[in-house]
């Protein structure tokens, strides 16, 4: 949380707002853009920076878009959103063990700005969790910075895009700028032969399974590739001669 | 559906983004993760991420993209080849961006890809 001294003052929230940087202009085009797709799709101005300040995660607001538009029933375009973000719940499961030196309120404000981008930032900067205080402190500090970044550049692009919307032309395309920054950021994560294989893995389970309702494909296609890899690494283990 | 709606959907959804993020550690039970999952949860970061850009580079309208007349096609192999170029240093991430969207614009905008 960027408004706590521990993290703001600790130098790791510098190196977590350095390290988001450069991915920051494909975030704010995207937010920008998803800020445009609101008022096109005929949503009040109110709704559309209340969704834009509150609900923070792009593509459970791209899915519920044009269900409020069409008049979709409250539960519906709720049980929506949380498909579209069961791929979170595994991040959290991942997150847990680096979370629980703070207390809750901290967790859950934390937990609750870390979108994609951060999740793998923070996770690929710390590897495993720091059980020490100070190395908690640390990683809590890093991911502050990195979400408070983050979270900015959404926001205000995204109220950005709301208030221009009839100014900023859709045909151009600009939201593809946020899809080339996950580019970058996959590229950056590709530092082994196994994180190719779950990269390719999931993106053809994905594409193959692109049919199934609410983004279902995403969280299937993550459940394909890490089983993948474990397997593979069980198996070459095996030919090595160590034990299962 | 009436203002007053929207605005309590929108608020339900913010809820939903809280749920699913904390999801495992609202509770302050901790338990013990077993080896095997925290090794497989090592796959899962660049998993999510290409489970997301996969689709969204090469399928249109729920269908792969035929022929390859596709700006975002090129623009992806454009974007991956700078960031390998530079050996992923620097602003390798931000040129992926730029040299992405340098494909992407005229690409899409002139020719209609």
């Amino acid at each position: 949380m960027f408004f706590l001294p521990a993290n703001y003052r600790h130098p790791a929230f510098k190196q977590g707002m350095r390290d988001i940087a450069p991915v920051a202009p494909g975030i704010a085009a995207w937010g920008l853009m998803t800020g445009v797709a609101m008022v096109k799709s005929g949503m009040s101005i109110p709704c559309a920076v209340l969704m834009t300040l509150t609900v923070f995660a792009g593509s459970s607001q791209l899915a519920a878009i044009p269900l409020l538009a069409s008049g979709t029933p409250m539960w519906v375009i709720l049980a929506t959103g949380f498909c579209v973000n069961l791929r979170f719940i595994v991040f959290s499961a991942h997150f847990k063990a680096y979370m629980m030196s703070s207390p809750r309120w901290q967790r859950m404000i934390a937990g609750y700005l870390s979108a994609d981008i951060t999740y793998v930032q923070f996770t690929q900067r710390y590897p495993t969790p720091y059980l020490d205080a100070e190395g908690h402190r640390e990683q809590m500090a890093y991911l502050a910075g990195n979400n408070s970044l983050n979270w900015a550049g959404w926001v205000l692009a995204g109220l950005l895009g709301v208030f221009l919307a009839s100014f900023i032309p859709t045909e151009w395309g600009l939201g593809f700028a946020g899809v080339l920054a996950l580019v970058g950021v996959t590229c950056s994560l590709m530092s082994s032969r196994m994180r190719v294989i779950s990269a390719v893995t999931s993106a053809t389970v994905a594409i193959a399974t692109y049919a199934l309702p609410l983004k279902l494909n995403i969280v299937l296609s993550i459940a394909c590739a890490v089983c993948m890899c474990v397997m593979i690494e069980q198996m070459s283990k095996h030919q090595q001669g160590e034990p299962l | 559906m009436s203002e007053w709606q929207d605005y309590i959907t929108i608020l339900g959804l913010a809820c939903v983004t809280v749920l699913t993020r904390t999801f495992f550690f609202i509770s302050d039970q901790s338990w013990p993760m077993p080896s095997w999952l925290n090794r497989a949860l090592q796959y899962a970061p660049i998993a999510a991420l290409a489970a997301v850009i996969g689709p969204e580079i090469l399928m249109t309208q729920g269908q792969l993209i035929t022929p390859w007349q596709d700006a975002r096609l090129y623009a992806a192999i454009a974007g991956a080849m700078y960031y390998f170029a530079r050996g992923g240093q620097g602003q390798a991430v931000l040129g992926t961006i730029v040299a992405g969207m340098s494909v992407y614009i005229p690409l899409h905008v002139a020719l209609g890809w």
